[in-house]
């Protein structure tokens, strides 16, 4: 079932295909600090892949290589095909990765609708003297854009709030507003740090929703990091465990379940 | 009741970024416009335009200026009084270097010399922020002062280092010099803060105004999503510096007609631009207007009423000045960050449901 090469069918009859991304034998160390050992797994075309682990086992470190933030000192990052030059964080949004963070990271002082119309920011093109005329190709460029923006915030359900300074809004919403922000790229890979830490079981429950629904409509793939066992579990097609800067386990999520490696690192294993 | 929205529904998007979108502020705006351009030029005289037109027209430019900078893209800047020093000093050489040249084109062209200066100060932003820029900044100011006070070539090895507005005429009119009429420099400054207003308000509600907050708020995430820090940095200093320029060729060559540097674009005059921002409020194009409008008028406000009304002596009223405006600072600080502006804001709020609130 899982060739990774080729691709394959979810249970519900999804189609995965090619490989989008690929990390070959990253390394990360914050100097003396291995925080990611030796770690190779693949990320499919259309599939929701999720990076579990306990506390400090290096996932966000790892999302941080993904979207540039971190340059690991061995190993390949490899996206659709092509090994990826060391670059920017901004040019690794060019490319069409797009995500969200643990504690949000929205730009309080603007409204719902300009955090969601900057994360177009990467298909707009019209330069400094047409759009201070604001007319013509500038003109046109925002209006455009602004359908595609409308079209996110119609689909995340926040239109009541589109308006609203992001300060004002509740951390629920907040979160969504973000995944908004990151889906208003229209990437070709959307990373998901942790979209449902502190949320109480109905919002999690929307989350959920929207994170199917997003892969269902667009055809986004995603990896997210996630705590709940029982969202990673329902939500993802695939499954890395880490732990302690390694991989102990890659693969469905009932084959992770079964992975006595997991099982030891999540549960702990007496020493006797 | 003063200030309705009802039945005021855009249909299409153009029609709901516009800059007034409701129609009522849209015709406020045209009827000040029009205030402006057609009946103030029949009634100005000497006083008004000397005292509080001019200053105030050529201030807003350069709140605008550092507004954009501050207010928009975060990167405080201490250094407004050496950049317009950096646009007068432009706009003089370039005054008598090609005196058959348009002065439009000349303060334009100051403005375009401010901006490179202002890209070249700005370099430090990309690894340095918050008070460490402003002291960057601030090096800036007193560096550019130096330099035009030591180096005679820009004052055109004047005998006394200062700088002369040559006469200059637009239209057939004289615009510069001592026997230029009111209403022409009036005019002349007006056109500028029209154009620099609806410029500086298409670049923040567009796509470099959104990547310069993001970088604002939270600049991190705004790599994430896209921006380029540097270049987003960087044309806000170029944009900013632009305008301070054509404010301090404004100042130069239309108000004051010569300018000695220490003594006009010192780093007092950088803070009085700072605290105009601060009080009409940061991020906001009428807050560059009304701030620029408080402090301009306030000194004269106070003269009025202290020596003319109640007869105190001047020295008395003028260090009153001081006090007032540092208490307003403060005030606005902890009640009101975000100045005038936000005032308005919450008055038009208001306004809209009154007389029933509920």
């Amino acid at each position: 079932m899982l060739d990774s090469t080729e691709g394959y069918t979810t249970a519900d009859g999804r189609k995965i295909g090619g490989v989008v991304m690929e990390m070959k034998n990253i390394t990360l160390r914050f100097g003396g600090v291995v925080a990611i050992k030796d770690i190779s797994f693949d990320i499919l075309e259309g599939e929701i892949r999720a990076i579990i682990g306990p506390n400090g086992a290096g996932k966000s470190s790892m999302l941080n290589v993904i979207s540039g933030f971190y340059v690991p000192q061995e190993g390949e990052v490899w996206f659709r095909g092509a090994p990826r030059p060391q670059m920017k964080p901004f040019e690794v949004a060019r490319q069409g990765i797009a995500r969200t963070f643990q504690n949000i990271a929205l730009f309080e002082g603007m409204s719902v609708l300009d955090n969601v119309m900057t994360g177009r920011l990467t298909h707009m093109k019209s330069g400094l003297l047409a759009q201070s005329v604001w007319r013509g190709k500038a003109e046109a460029e925002e209006t455009a854009n602004r359908e595609v923006a409308e079209r996110i915030i119609d689909f995340l359900e926040i239109q009541a709030i589109r308006k609203t300074p992001v300060a004002r809004l509740p951390y629920g919403l907040k979160k969504r507003v973000e995944l908004a922000r990151a889906l208003a790229a229209e990437p070709k890979l959307l990373l998901l740090d942790e979209p449902m830490a502190g949320m109480n079981v109905e919002e999690k429950e929307d989350m959920s929703r929207f994170i199917l629904d997003v892969n269902d409509e667009f055809g986004t793939t995603i990896a997210l990091i996630e705590h709940d066992m029982g969202v990673v579990m329902d939500l993802s097609d695939r499954v890395v465990v880490m732990d302690y800067g390694k991989k102990i386990g890659d693969g469905t999520p009932d084959e992770v379940r079964n992975n006595q490696d997991v099982i030891d690192a999540y549960l702990g294993v007496s020493h006797d | 009741m003063f200030y309705r929205e009802a039945g005021d529904f855009s249909t299409t998007y153009p029609q709901d970024s516009q800059t007034f979108p409701i129609k009522f502020d849209r015709y406020r705006y045209y009827f000040v416009l029009a205030f402006a351009f057609l009946v103030i030029p029949f009634i100005i005289n000497d006083y008004w335009a000397n005292a509080i037109l001019l200053p105030f027209l050529i201030y807003t430019i350069a709140a605008i200026g550092l507004n954009i900078l501050t207010g928009y893209c975060g990167q405080v800047s201490l250094g407004t009084g050496g950049f317009m020093a950096v646009g007068a000093y432009a706009c003089y050489k370039l005054m008598t270097a090609f005196p058959e040249v348009n002065i439009f084109i000349h303060v334009i062209l100051a403005g375009g010399v401010t901006a490179l200066v202002g890209v070249l100060f700005g370099l430090p932003s990309l690894r340095i922020k918050g008070f460490y820029l402003a002291v960057a900044t601030l090096a800036a100011q007193f560096f550019l002062v130096w330099l035009f006070n030591r180096v005679p070539w820009f004052y055109n090895y004047s005998a006394s280092g200062q700088i002369n507005a040559p006469e200059r005429t637009v239209f057939g009119v004289l615009v510069t010099g001592p026997s230029a009429p009111a209403w022409a420099t009036y005019l002349f400054c007006l056109v500028f803060v029209t154009i620099c207003a609806i410029l500086a308000r298409n670049l923040t509600r567009g796509t470099i105004g959104r990547s310069w907050m993001a970088i604002r708020d939270m600049d991190i995430a705004a790599e994430i999503i896209g921006v380029n820090p540097l270049s987003a940095k960087l044309s806000a200093f170029a944009i900013s510096s632009f305008f301070v320029g054509i404010s301090g060729a404004l100042f130069f060559a239309i108000y004051l007609g010569a300018v000695e540097v220490g003594e006009v674009f010192n780093i007092q005059k950088s803070f009085l631009v700072l605290f105009m921002i601060i009080i009409g409020g940061l991020g906001s194009i009428f807050g560059s207007f009304a701030g620029a409008a408080f402090l301009v008028v306030l000194p004269v406000f106070l003269k009025v009423v202290g020596v003319d009304l109640l007869g105190w002596p001047t020295d008395i009223v003028a260090h009153f000045q001081f006090i007032i405006i540092g208490a307003l600072i403060i005030m606005f600080l902890i009640l009101e960050p975000h100045g005038l502006a936000q005032l308005w804001r919450l008055t038009k709020e208001k306004l809209r449901l009154w007389p029933f609130p509920h």
